[in-house]
């Protein structure tokens, strides 16, 4: 690991201006990701700002929603009572991923800014690899590919984003609070992960030095059913080869009033599947739709040699998560 | 109490410490920094209810200073990078990877290693039901598996859910079935595969306590 200096702030403008006057600085929160990284040597920030004591750490009502704050552990937000009562999806979520260990020090902005599996981006003694190294090229498009994107990826990088916890954000119409340099903005979680394109060195569009303050999810719609679906290569403690976060507003006809589908483990971000909503929306969730509205969501999907199951995969979890959610 | 920065004699311990040491920093590093933060940071905690007052480098994981600076040998380093669980060790009750915690970020919290959880003649509950259901071969992991089979009964206790958990909207303490056992088990690996005896074990315990 390399050599770094250390505070810890006592209030987020302190960690925001520490963050500007040292360079090449990182905020650390539950560091579960972070320290990791470093130790492999993937990430070498020289300035570590302690933010795990900011007063981030509550979970409010918010008008039939709720707001979490970042600081809150992957733990304490899966276990409260009001996330489990109103977003038992977000429970699910959360305690899909990870280990309890884990949980019990990942934070929610942590979780969201955690980093992708690829072999290649976590291990540098691959040189190749766009998103550590820009430039240097991608290991994984003619490498072991097994766990990468089918959707939305670029002749640059191939990566998935590894979170349980932010497909299920994605499925919630959740947004996120940030503070930086200059003041807080509120960015829609579908918005604050970025596809690859030319610049898979951004996973996020967090500006430089902002940091995630709370996490807002806003009231359901009356007796939504909800479910959160992740296949994996064994049945705990493992990242999901494909994952399907669904939330159903049902009409007493049996047709989808409204329905949210986001995707995990197949792209460089949570991805909503807004054609397979669409194609659903006004009609009758029976196999047939779901099939068809599922199909079309992977139309555009783009298999590498190690990695084409997903498609396949995908669409039939598609069609599992939503059918479970509803029965 | 020895220090991080006691000097090290060369014995075959040692050695392994030596290795730690340059990865987590108990050296002095010698490069230098262009801004003028300290580089050494104060620390006091609480381990096994002894308080502990030191200075070190920030990079050092708790991990690394329970086993290389207080010489809390029980807690073990297996792949280091939160995946098997072997230096799983209580911080205010909750069960973590100390591997992933910098040892600074823990001030002023209170350490429970696998030797705080015995007095000196007693097995903990745990610790005796391992013993009595084989839930061991080599022994490697399980200082962890025991530190967070305890913390798990607790969780267990006051009703927070695992991902196997039907009802969640259910607030009251769990019933351990196998599978809730498994499924919260799951951090700690055990490479001898020794599952069926820690289940077992884990299992007597929890039996117990709900009976009490």
């Amino acid at each position: 690991m390399n050599s770094f200096t250390y505070t810890r702030a006592a209030s987020v403008d302190e960690a925001i201006n520490s963050f500007a006057t040292h360079s090449n600085s990182s905020f650390i929160g539950g560091g579960t990701n972070l320290l990791d990284l470093m130790k492999m040597g993937v990430e070498q920030p020289r300035h570590l700002i302690d933010i795990s004591r900011l007063p981030l750490n509550t979970i409010e009502d918010r008008e039939g929603g709720i707001r979490i704050g970042a600081m809150v552990t992957n733990t304490n937000a899966a276990n409260h009572q009001l996330v489990r009562t109103r977003f038992p999806l977000l429970t699910q979520a959360i305690l899909a991923g990870a280990s309890q260990q884990l949980r019990n020090m990942a934070t929610m902005g942590g979780n969201l800014l955690q980093r992708t599996r690829c072999y290649y981006f976590y291990d540098p003694t691959y040189p190749e690899c766009n998103k550590r190294q820009p430039g240097s090229g991608c290991g994984a498009i003619n490498g072991i590919n097994r766990i990468h994107a089918v959707l939305g990826a670029s002749h640059k990088c191939i990566a998935t984003h590894p979170s349980d916890m932010c497909v299920a954000l994605a499925a919630l119409n959740a947004i996120v609070h940030v503070h930086g340099p200059s003041g807080p903005r509120a960015i829609p979680l579908i918005h604050f992960h970025r596809l690859p394109a030319d610049t898979p060195e951004l996973d996020t569009n967090l500006h430089p030095g902002e940091m995630i303050t709370a996490i807002d999810i806003p009231a359901p719609k009356q007796a939504v059913r909800s479910h959160y679906l992740k296949v994996r290569d064994r049945n705990s403690y493992a990242f999901a080869l494909v994952s399907v976060a669904t939330v159903v507003d049902l009409a007493s006809d049996g047709t989808a009033r409204d329905i949210q589908i986001a995707l995990g483990g197949v792209a460089h971000k949570p991805w909503r599947a807004a054609t397979a909503e669409r194609l659903l929306i006004g009609k009758p969730l029976d196999e047939t739709h779901l099939r068809s509205a599922a199909n079309e969501e992977f139309k555009a999907a783009v298999p590498h040699t190690g990695n084409a199951f997903k498609i396949a995969l995908g669409r039939r979890a598609i069609v599992r998560a939503i059918t479970t959610a509803i029965s | 109490m020895a220090h991080p920065n006691d000097p090290i004699k060369i014995g075959r311990r040692d050695f392994v410490a030596i290795t730690v040491a340059g990865a987590a920093g108990f050296a002095h590093a010698a490069e230098t920094q262009a801004d003028a933060s300290p580089r050494r940071v104060h620390l006091t905690v609480t381990i096994n209810q002894q308080s502990h007052a030191m200075e070190l480098d920030p990079r050092t994981t708790l991990l690394d200073l329970l086993r290389e600076g207080v010489h809390l040998n029980g807690v073990k380093k297996g792949c280091d990078h939160g995946q098997c669980g072997a230096c799983t060790v209580l911080v205010n009750g909750t069960r973590i990877n100390s591997c992933l915690s910098l040892a600074v970020m823990n001030d002023g919290h209170e350490i429970t290693t696998i030797e705080g959880l015995s007095s000196d003649t007693t097995l903990h509950p745990m610790q005796a039901a391992f013993v009595e259901h084989d839930g061991l071969q080599c022994g490697y992991c399980t200082p962890g598996q025991i530190c967070s089979a305890v913390a798990m009964l607790e969780e267990a206790k006051r009703g927070a859910p695992s991902a196997v958990t039907q009802r969640l909207s259910q607030l009251d303490t769990i019933e351990l079935s196998d599978d809730e056992i498994r499924e919260r088990m799951s951090g700690n690996i055990c490479r001898c595969g020794a599952y069926p005896g820690i289940l077992a074990a884990i299992r007597s315990v929890a039996q117990e306590g709900s009976r009490s």
